[in-house]
Order: C-alpha cells, then sequence, then structure tokens
C-alpha cells in the first residue's frame, strides 16, 4: 500500500534529533511493550510481516504523531483483536478510555508467475507494481532500474505472508541504485542498496543506463 | 455523520501505560506467563542485545584477517564463532566494510529494522520520521548534522533494510590503535560507527 510509513525520500522533515548514545528506550513502558509484541510473535500469535503491516495500516495522522513504541502498541493490540484472542471492548475497559488501533486494509498477493532468478551484476527494473496490501518495495525505487549486488536465501515472501496467504519463498536482492537516478535534479549522489524480493524485479531488456562504477566487492 | 451498527463510539485514547497495562492483564488473565516474558525479553532487549556484540566481532576482525574474510563470506557463521548468534528470521548477515574513500551507513526507511543482537535494539533518531525520510536523499547534509562531516571524495554507500537481510558497519580501525589487544580495540567501537553514521 501507499502509506504515509513509505518514507524514503520524502522532503520537509527537519535535522535528526541525534545525540551520542541516544537510548533505545526512555520509559519502561517501552520495554514492556517490545516484550508483548516478541511475546506474541514468539507464541505464534503472528508473524513479523503480519506486524509490521499493523503498524503501516495505522491511520495516517496517528503513525506519524506516535512514538515508535506507540506504533509498536497499536499493531500489537490490532492483531490481538483481529486473531480473536482479546476484543477492542475488553481493552478499552481495562485501559478505562480509548485504545485507537489500525485500519481494516486490503488483501495480499501471492507471488508473480512470471518471475526469474537474478545475478550479481544484472540491471534489473522494478515492476511499476502498486501492490493495495503489505509490501516490501519502498516507492521510491518503484520503476527504477538498478544493478544486483548479491542474492540472500529464501525468505517467506511479504506480501503473502503478512495477509495469511499461500506463497513460495523467494531470495531477496541487495539492488544498487545512483541517487540521480532515483530523484533526478533533487539529490545528493550516493549509492542505495534497497533489498528487493524476487516478486518486485525483472530483468531490464532495455539496457539504458550505464554501470558507471564497478560493483562493491565486499557484497557477498 | 450517519452511524451504523459497525461504528463504534470514539473514546479520548487511553493513556499509554493504561494500554499497555490493558494487554499485559488481558493476556495474563488467559493463562499466559507474560510477567515472565517481560522479565525474560526485557533483560535480553537491554542487557544481551547490545552494541558491545558488534564492538567484539569487529575487534576480531581487524585483528584476525581470515576471521575478516570468513564475516566478509558468511556473516551469520562468522559471528558464532564468538558465540553470538541473530534470531531465526534474520537468516543472512551482510558486513560492510567502511574504508577512506567509502562510507556505508545503515537505514530502514519503511520500519527500523536492524541486526538488534549485535547493534542493539535502534537509539531514538534511527527511529524517527526525519532519519527514515532523508537519510536515502541527503546522505551527505543528513551525516554533516550528525557530526560526520565526509571529504567530498568519499563515496556514500546507504543501504534500506528492506527485506531481511541485516548489515553492520565494519568501521575503519584508526591506525593509532594498530597494535592494540583485541579487548581494548572493542572498547572504542561505538554503535553509531556499527551502523555507519560516525567514524572513530
Amino acid at each position: 500500500m501507499d502509506g504515509v510509513y513509505d518514507l524514503g525520500g520524502k522532503q520537509g522533515f527537519g535535522k535528526v534529533r541525534y545525540t551520542l548514545c541516544a537510548p533505545a528506550f526512555h520509559a519502561p513502558w517501552e520495554v514492556r511493550v517490545n516484550s508483548l509484541y516478541s511475546f506474541s510473535v514468539r507464541s505464534g500469535f503472528f508473524n513479523m510481516d503480519e506486524y509490521r503491516h499493523a503498524i503501516e495500516r495505522m491511520e495516517p495522522l496517528h503513525y506519524l504523531t506516535a512514538s515508535y513504541y506507540e506504533r509498536s502498541l497499536t499493531g500489537l493490540a490490532t492483531l490481538l483483536i483481529e486473531k480473536g484472542i482479546v476484543t477492542q471492548d475488553e481493552l478499552e475497559l481495562r485501559a478505562e478510555g480509548g485504545f485507537p488501533v489500525s485500519t481494516r486494509g486490503a488483501q495480499g498477493r501471492t507471488n508473480v508467475p512470471t518471475r526469474q532468478r537474478f545475478k550479481p551484476g544484472d540491471r534489473v527494473r522494478v515492476r511499476p507494481d502498486c501492490v493495495p496490501g503489505h509490501v516490501r518495495m519502498p516507492a521510491y525505487v518503484r520503476g527504477k532500474t538498478g544493478v544486483v549486488v548479491s542474492e540472500s536465501p529464501l525468505y517467506p515472501f511479504p506480501d503473502a505472508h503478512a495477509h495469511g496467504v499461500e506463497a513460495q519463498d523467494e531470495p531477496t536482492y541487495d539492488v544498487r541504485f545512483r541517487s540521480e537516478d532515483l530523484w533526478p535534479d533533487s539529490v545528493e549522489a550516493a549509492l542505495l542498496h534497497v533489498g528487493l524480493f524476487q516478486s518486485y524485479l525483472e530483468l531490464d531488456q532495455g539496457g539504458h543506463g550505464v554501470l558507471h562504477d564497478p560493483l562493491p566487492e565486499s557484497s557477498t | 455523520m450517519s452511524t451504523s451498527k459497525h461504528d463504534r463510539v470514539v473514546h479520548r485514547a487511553a493513556h499509554i501505560e493504561q494500554r499497555v497495562a490493558a494487554i499485559e492483564s488481558a493476556l495474563a488473565d488467559r493463562g499466559m506467563k507474560v510477567a515472565d516474558a517481560i522479565n525474560e525479553l526485557g533483560h535480553l532487549a537491554q542487557e544481551q542485545w547490545i552494541p558491545q556484540n558488534g564492538a567484539r566481532v569487529v575487534a576480531r576482525a581487524w585483528v584476525d584477517p581470515a576471521f575478516r574474510a570468513r564475516l566478509r563470506a558468511n556473516g551469520r557463521t562468522a559471528i558464532s564463532e564468538l558465540g553470538l548468534s541473530m534470531p531465526a528470521h534474520h537468516r543472512h548477515l551482510v558486513v560492510l566494510e567502511n574504508t577512506r574513500t567509502v562510507q556505508n551507513v545503515i537505514c530502514c526507511t519503511q520500519c527500523s529494522c536492524t541486526a538488534f543482537t549485535l547493534i542493539g535494539l535502534p537509539p531514538d533518531w534511527y527511529k524517527d520520521l526525519e532519519y527514515r525520510a532523508r537519510v536515502v536523499r541527503e546522505s551527505r547534509t543528513v551525516l554533516r548534522e550528525m557530526g560526520l562531516d565526509l571529504a567530498p571524495e568519499v563515496e556514500i554507500r546507504v543501504w534500506d533494510t528492506t527485506a531481511d537481510t541485516r548489515y553492520m558497519v565494519l568501521p575503519e580501525q584508526p591506525p593509532e590503535t594498530l597494535g592494540w589487544s583485541e579487548e581494548r580495540l572493542a572498547s572504542i567501537v561505538t554503535r553509531d560507527s556499527l551502523i555507519g553514521v560516525a567514524c572513530l
């Protein structure tokens, strides 16, 4: 889905609030939320792709104003309700107030039937798909061309795994893009590496664009 | 506004701590060992999954070229030599070597994925919207704002953790530390250098 969570390249944000030795947690409840979601994954209530998608399905304004661990808590509550483990009424009764949860979202999809195997050095294009459900393809690479740097072991296909849809596991490819190809005339020069599932990619037949510099040797 | 039986009465959101407690008590009342899990997982998150793990990996790679080669070939297997591990769903660890001319930087634009058993649970700024939005598009400016002013000839490579491959940066060893013991070397490796937003 094209949600507000997909932040890469969005403009208008201010400085990173960076401090040396910045903490991971700011309050004890944040540690508890992190433990509760881990416990739920370990207990088999839901998987990581369902969890990520439940956070992505938050109301946009809530997503943008909630802290990281409030987003985590909201995703957790949403799935516990959707899986029939608790009800929202019960949670609100116990919390003595509202317990906002995520919106419902769309259906998932299985693997793309025409997917191909790639090798390092291949020029690939990210398929111009607009996927209504969960997808781990950042919008900033949609339709763009890059070079395969490496292949990973097989992983569950998130577009299916987040929705209980049957699918085969797929490798992911680290694909290297030139930032200037992603945001022409409005970007600082860098190489961007994005981990993309096989179903998101196709071999670039056009051959436009050139491999400007050699593949990094450390990319195994 | 029309209402239907599907519309809920929306209450003002309860305080965040009451919402957390609501989930805890709802699960506990169903016989789940929630308190034990919170203690155990809280301990792991704060005491076991810490950047000192990644620092040990870096120090070993600096003093042992054969280990460094194994680490770059298969990170997940190599870290097990030091008694370190990754969760089952992180099937792949790619170690990115910084040099005088290449600066690798890790981010996660869509959520906040990290190799947390090695780097630690991510710091607040890594999870903030500003870093996630900007580092892929304005990497040099963002790094400068964070205190890392790279020479113009240094190439920046940003790694967006969009799949379950996990990354760790191998920072460049400061020349004045050549010959130091592994333990002493590990003590100078910071979390932010493992993410790639700082040099040593």
